[in-house]
């Protein structure tokens, strides 16, 4: 009878025997060696590659024109982008999650298309609309507007890429919530707008800064859909990834890894954001 | 649940809020019809009519060309090699995650999304910082007879890195909301944990192995940005379809490039759809 009462306050002290615990510690081990081995080694290896140079030719690289102008660049097109997808895609995903019409299955379907999509792919297919002979050549240059090998070509990539973050993140947020709050505050005579701001909003606000920063990550690295479609002429429509290919064409590695390790660098920052982030998505969760 | 529905329904048409609310609904629904059709559907369209332009023999031909095929096969045979290992490796790391204690569990977690955050060309490039041939490690295993740049291992290796995440994070969540009773019932029952795991445990987490698998493989599929900096890109040896594709781009092979994107297409978004079908079938069974 004591045994079982043991058993029941304490099953896992219980069943951990010197062997399961080897076990245990081996399989700690072989996961926390092969996650290190794929993910840290790498950035071990390129930050000490960078600092083996010299600091001196560390910074003199990220400090050329071509390279500052590329980061400029870079983070235009992705605030730029995350923008616009955060704008839409919190309409989307309300569409998705509240609204009910015959074509809502389709549209679902299309936002998951950018994440099967290569990234080549994405930047071909605007070669096909806006380049010579496209779809919308004829619109875009009665307009003026150079798309292809210029500025709204790398936008218009880049928005692409990174369009199913936001929905992704707060559909599912916004599945849950329940409509009774937004109900009573929109029979109390408040606005729509005003309901989504002060209702909506603020219960969705976590999983909403998460896709955001994701999106803005994945703008921020996206090379395949943007090499297809800028040029790459340096300091006009070079991005930060572009210039770490072209450094690597020319054999510059120098500048190569000073670039590579300041990108890594941003990544750092959103992903302690999305951390924490996440923290508070959890603590929301449990309360 | 009904009479409930019935009490919102019924005063809401004497608010003046109504008309605007039909407004707002319509204009959401057309904005996420527009966004999604200009930005997805319409690059997606013209992909497909410039692919089979010449009809389905000459898009044979032009996915069938030994260039091509040998591309196409590399990029199946690495992603099916990636995914299965990502299957044992990611489930294993989400168990350890989840089920064990050990210090610094926390940034280990976190270390995780590290691929999500940093651009895949950056892990390209650190990856041939560690292993490149002039690289103290690359020169050790170079001198072993073992090429991991410009070689197919690299190729596997990147994949690896970059889809490490998925099976992990579609793992982790099932295993932490399954039960424990059940799995502690096992052991006082006398199962080892390897017997445990494969009867209780496994049964559960299948599906969620399952879907991280296929996403690892969908991405796996299309990665760009790693591969072009480790693989070498020798035509019929290390040039996978993505890079095939960006060649085929830039020699102006507007059919074929669109040919092989098809093909991409249509594999990817199987799979995406695949997983799709099998969330929204879970979905169902749990409410």
């Amino acid at each position: 009878m004591a045994d079982v009462i043991v058993n029941a306050a304490a099953p896992e002290k219980q069943s951990r025997s010197l062997p399961a615990r080897l076990t245990e510690w081996l399989l700690i081990l072989i996961v926390v060696l092969y996650a290190a081995g794929l993910l840290l080694a790498p950035l071990i290896a390129i930050v000490w590659g960078a600092l083996s140079e010299g600091g001196a030719a560390f910074i003199h690289e990220i400090t050329s024109v071509d390279s500052l102008s590329s980061l400029k660049l870079t983070l235009i097109m992705a605030v730029a982008a995350t923008a616009i997808n955060t704008l839409f895609g919190l309409s989307i995903a309300w569409v998705l999650v509240r609204d009910n019409f015959w074509g809502r299955r389709i549209l679902n379907g299309l936002v998951d298309m950018p994440f099967a999509v290569s990234p080549v792919i994405a930047g071909f297919m605007l070669i096909l609309l806006f380049g010579r002979g496209g779809w919308f050549t004829g619109i875009s240059e009665a307009l003026g507007i150079k798309v292809v090998f210029a500025l709204p070509g790398i936008l218009l990539a880049t928005i692409f890429i990174s369009l199913p973050f936001v929905i992704r993140e707060v559909a599912p947020v916004l599945g849950q919530l329940s409509t009774d709050q937004e109900d009573a505050a929109l029979t109390i005579g408040a606005s729509r707008l005003r309901t989504f701001w002060h209702v909506t909003l603020p219960a969705i606000r976590w999983g909403l800064l998460y896709g955001v920063s994701l999106t803005f990550a994945r703008a921020v690295g996206e090379i395949g859909a943007v090499l297809v479609v800028s040029g790459g002429v340096s300091r006009l429509t070079e991005t930060s990834t572009l210039y770490i290919f072209r450094s690597l064409d020319d054999r510059n590695y120098i500048g190569a890894n000073a670039m590579a390790v300041v990108l890594a660098g941003i990544s750092f920052v959103i992903l302690t954001v999305i951390e924490l982030l996440k923290k508070r998505t959890d603590r929301v969760q449990t309360q | 649940m009904t009479s409930v529905q019935a009490n919102f329904d019924s005063p809401a048409p004497l608010s003046s809020s109504r008309g605007s609310l039909a407004w707002g609904k319509w204009g959401l629904r057309g904005t996420a019809v527009l966004y999604l059709g200009f930005m997805v559907a319409l690059p997606l369209a013209a992909i497909i009519r410039n692919g089979l332009v010449d009809g389905l023999a000459a898009f044979r031909d032009d996915v069938t060309n030994p260039t091509a095929f040998g591309a196409l096969k590399l990029t199946l045979i690495s992603a099916v090699i990636v995914t299965i290992i990502n299957a044992v490796m990611g489930t294993l790391t989400a168990y350890v995650l989840v089920r064990f204690r050990f210090p610094m569990k926390g940034f280990f977690n976190a270390m995780i999304d590290m691929p999500f955050a940093i651009p895949t060309l950056v892990t390209g490039v650190m990856l041939v910082a560690l292993y490149g041939p002039q690289r103290t490690l690359g020169a050790w295993l170079n001198s072993h007879g073992i090429k991991v740049i410009f070689a197919t291992p690299g190729i596997v290796l990147a994949l690896l890195v970059i889809t490490y995440p998925f099976v992990i994070r579609a793992v982790q969540p099932v295993l932490m909301e399954a039960e424990k009773g059940q799995e502690e019932a096992a052991y006082t029952l006398g199962a080892s944990r390897w017997m445990t795991f494969r009867r209780v445990v496994l049964p559960t987490i299948a599906p969620a192995i399952i879907t991280g698998s296929l996403l690892s493989f969908a991405r796996a599929l299309g990665e760009f940005g790693s591969v072009v900096v480790v693989a070498g890109n020798i035509p019929g040896v290390t040039l996978t379809a993505p890079v095939y594709l960006y060649g085929q781009i830039e020699s102006q092979n507007q059919r074929g490039a669109s040919a092989m994107s098809i093909l991409l297409l249509v594999l990817s978004f199987s799979l995406i759809v695949t997983v799709e079908w099998m969330q929204t079938r879970k979905g169902r069974s749990h409410g």
